[in-house]
């Protein structure tokens, strides 16, 4: 399956598949809203909030930038999670 | 080979959140081998190449990161010598006292940039180690981007000055290259102990306690291609290369491992002497010394730490 991911910010759309992380998405598009990351979960530069849509985490998030309180509002590192239906989300949390 | 009282840096311990993952990744991508494990879980590996007893350790932590790095000194009286000079410069010395199997006595210490650095004089050599009677390059055919050292690391923190201060006056290294500010505070610092272009550099930044990326040896400029091949095979999340620094001239490619922490692949890089004299960058002009083929900085290269 592929879903959409929007960026509630830009308006920018990205396909995603639902095997593959939302930051990889949109790394593969060339629009990425993200300047490079480690894709690993570790250096926080892809954390975003989740506005609209439900996902999965896959990979654990570094605690150093998700807290469990956080993660619990629906704030992720994009690299960490998979899509299971087309999402909105936003850079400024 | 040492010219001064650092033979290399030996050790390196990394935090890592998903350790199956990143043992998997070090052993099969990178090529390095499983030399076991401790009694509280940490994983140690080695290259084929090397003969220390291992190089690297991974930690399973809720963050990634650097933990520590252990400097392998010319022997025991150095070791007591540079531990007292520690002391007197200003940094109180503990021995470490979390378990690494093979290793003597490690003095460690919290340096101002806030990470742990540790100095130790004897390890025994690992069971498997290159051959040494008539020896072939290598015992098995090595596997993945075949690395064959660990290096060397890049540490960001506060006040690399006073860091700079202790490796050149206690450890008695020189930096081969340096880049100052335009108002002539230390923006960056390569350092080594012997012949190798560097053993550790820093950067000057705010958060303490960080590392850019820790980094591994190759044979040659086929061996980034291979390693480049893999990246791709492997959709490993790439940074930056393969391409050529201009300072330590090295060739290189920069990627991260599945718990986010950046490793480089290198090869090549000057023969340092101490009594060269040093080579200096400015700061407009260090997209070129870093990445010389694209002449210019990457955001993410700078910006992107664990
Ligand atoms: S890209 Fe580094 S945490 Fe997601
Ligand atoms: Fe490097």
């Amino acid at each position: 399956m592929k879903y959409t991911i929007k960026d509630a910010t830009t308006g920018t759309e990205y396909i995603c598949r639902d095997d593959e992380s939302i930051f990889r998405a949109m790394h593969k598009s060339g629009r990425s809203i993200f300047k490079g990351g480690c894709e690993g979960g570790g250096c926080g530069i892809c954390k975003v909030k989740i506005l609209e849509g439900d996902y999965v985490k896959f990979k654990n998030m570094s605690r150093a930038h998700v807290s469990e309180d956080e993660e619990e509002q629906g704030i992720v590192l994009a690299c960490c999670v998979k899509p299971l239906e087309s999402i909105v989300l936003t850079k400024e949390i | 080979m040492a010219i001064t009282k650092t033979i290399r840096p030996g050790l390196i311990q990394m935090r890592v959140t998903d350790l199956k993952a990143s043992v998997e990744f070090y052993q099969n991508v990178l090529g390095l081998d499983i030399v076991g494990q401790t009694s509280d879980g940490r994983v140690m590996l080695k290259t084929y190449d090397e003969f220390d007893h291992h190089s690297v350790v991974l930690k399973q932590a809720p963050e990634s990161g650097f933990d520590y790095v252990a400097f392998k000194v010319v022997d025991a009286d150095t070791l007591e010598e540079l531990k007292a000079a520690t002391e007197a410069f200003g940094y109180p010395v503990d021995i470490a006292s979390d378990e690494q199997p093979g290793f003597g006595k490690r003095y460690g210490f919290k340096l101002c940039t806030g990470h742990r650095i540790e100095l130790y004089a004897d390890v025994e050599l690992a069971e498997k180690i290159p051959m040494l009677k008539n020896p072939d390059p290598w015992v098995e055919m090595p596997r993945g981007m075949r690395a064959q050292r660990f290096d060397h690391l890049l540490l960001y923190g506060p006040n690399i000055a006073e860091a700079e201060r202790y490796f050149i006056e206690v450890l008695g290294m020189f930096a081969p290259e340096i880049c100052d500010t335009p108002d002539g505070k230390p923006f960056a610092r390569w350092l080594t102990g012997g012949n190798k272009a560097h053993d550790i550099a820093f950067v000057e930044y705010e958060r303490p306690n960080t590392i850019h990326h820790h980094a591994f040896y190759l044979e040659d400029w086929n061996a980034i291609g291979n390693a480049a091949d893999l990246i791709g095979k492997h959709r490993v999340k790439r940074d930056v290369g393969p391409t050529r620094h201009a300072i330590t001239r090295g060739q290189t490619i920069y990627f991260f491992e599945p718990s986010g922490n950046r490793i480089e692949t290198y090869a090549g890089g000057y023969a340092a002497y101490p009594d060269n004299p040093q080579r200096e960058w400015d700061i407009d002009e260090i997209g070129r010394g870093l990445f010389y083929y694209e002449g210019e900085l990457f955001p993410s290269f700078l910006e992107i730490v664990t």
